[in-house]
């Protein structure tokens, strides 16, 4: 554990998600749901950090995340890296990687496109991963990482 | 029954549109006014596109099947902000089949998900139009005898023009050489230009018309519309580079034909017309073989 990551609690079992960048941490949480989970949750933002500049971490006790819900923050945090805690100590480290498609998260940029228009999830699949672009599904158009606007 | 929507022309295998193309043939040859005797189609048009619908009802009632749907959404229940999705499922239960047209683009992808019949999609805003691919291919494989080593001229509107896009895709297998010409402006898009040389096609762009025209096995013309341009002196100056008139057709290959998609404006002078290498009326004539195809296919009538 690096010295930033001591700035915030240690926990006892449960993930660290670290490396997420400082001004999307809010994105992140609303992409993992983490506003309506009973679980003890901790953010620390606009540490210091020699990869990003300011990053931001959460900490989230007793709650281990399925490969393809914890992907899906590749979107935003492609750096992001997560430690599995079991009782204080790290059990395994994993980096995030993006699906193959993604439903939901993100809209699609084109105002003419369906999905814009009806009460319906977005579907794409992801045509490059660094960085990182998305092609609908429907209307056929790529988002790009400066269009993505999480839902 | 087989269930398949055609929704986009990447949709099929090259083998499933060299088969359409087929049985589009079969039912021009002999006509089978009872194909689809008891079936109910429903067109739904979103947007008005009268061209498109009479070749669709023409096609259905020409097999002996029933026409129900609507033309113009204002007098529909989407003008009461009804859902596609409610519109769709609602509308599945009263047909066999669903052909639609909407302005925007993926809403067929989109019916074709949730509707309980097949969908065949009949222009979804600027993204897909496949019957109009598989109608163009048709109207080769009759003129040329053939779909392989075609040598086709596209002009005109490159960029925005949805009908050039799908068949350049779609006629890729069949190793053809494609000549481009238009303004440096609607030049073909560059994603298109990538795939053409992922797939190892010959492919040359030109700004202007020339006497390379002579080597044209298809004229594939398009129409320039004027809002693509946001200087109109530029639009001005440059439209008449694109118009194909009487007099350079001289040189070209004798079996060599001209289509397009239709409408015209001016792109076309009146004096090609009476050339028999001008195709595009019998183009559209072609529209009802092909959509007759597609409609006892994706119905599992013709396999």
């Amino acid at each position: 554990m690096d010295k930033s990551e001591l700035k915030v609690n240690a926990i006892k079992d449960g993930t660290v998600i670290d490396h997420i960048p400082a001004q999307d941490l809010f994105k992140v949480v609303k992409i993992l749901k983490l506003e309506s989970v009973e679980n003890q949750v901790t953010f620390g933002t606009n540490l210091d950090s020699k990869k990003l500049g300011k990053k931001a971490i959460i900490k989230i006790s007793d709650r281990f995340f399925e490969d393809s819900e914890i992907d899906k923050i590749a979107l935003l945090a492609p750096n992001a890296n997560l430690n599995i805690i079991k009782n204080y100590e790290v059990a395994e480290k994993r980096t995030v990687e993006l699906p193959e498609k993604i439903k939901g998260i993100c809209k699609c940029m084109n105002p003419k496109c369906i999905t814009n228009a009806e009460p319906m999830p977005t579907k794409f699949t992801v045509v490059s991963k660094t960085p990182p672009a998305l092609k609908c599904d429907y209307c056929g158009k790529v988002t790009d990482q400066e269009h993505f606007v999480i839902i | 029954m087989e269930r398949k929507s055609l929704i986009s022309i990447t949709d099929f295998s090259t083998e499933e549109i060299v088969r359409i193309l087929e049985i589009a043939n079969e039912l021009e040859n002999n006509p089978q006014p009872h194909l689809l005797d008891g079936k109910v189609v429903a067109t739904l048009f979103f947007e008005p596109s009268t061209r498109t619908r009479l070749s669709f009802e023409s096609a259905i009632n020409r097999m002996g099947g029933r026409v129900i749907g609507f033309s113009d959404p204002n007098i529909s229940s989407v003008s009461k902000g009804e859902t596609l999705k409610d519109t769709i499922r609602i509308v599945s239960n009263y047909c066999d089949l669903i052909v639609m047209r909407h302005p925007l683009e993926g809403s067929s992808r989109y019916a074709s998900e949730v509707a309980t019949v097949p969908v065949i999609n009949a222009g979804d805003g600027a993204n897909q139009h496949p019957t109009q691919t598989l109608l163009d291919m048709y109207s080769i494989k009759k003129t040329q005898g053939r779909l392989d080593n075609i040598n086709i001229f596209m002009v005109g509107d490159l960029k925005y023009g949805r009908t050039v896009h799908s068949l350049v895709q779609a006629m890729s297998p069949f190793n053809p050489t494609f000549n481009f010409i238009s303004h440096p402006k609607l030049r073909m898009p560059q994603e298109y230009l990538d795939f053409l040389d992922e797939k190892k096609v010959k492919y040359y762009q030109h700004e202007q018309f020339t006497d390379i025209i002579s080597e044209a096995d298809i004229i594939y013309m398009t129409r320039v519309q004027r809002e693509r341009f946001q200087d109109l002196m530029e639009y001005e100056k440059t439209k008449d580079l694109y118009i194909l008139h009487n007099s350079m057709l001289e040189t070209t290959k004798p079996t060599m034909k001209i289509l397009h998609p239709l409408p015209r404006v001016n792109e076309i002078s009146q004096d090609v017309d009476p050339n028999p290498k001008a195709y595009y009326f019998e183009q559209a004539l072609n529209g009802v073989f092909a959509r007759q195809a597609v409609i006892s296919y994706v119905l599992g009538l013709k396999k």
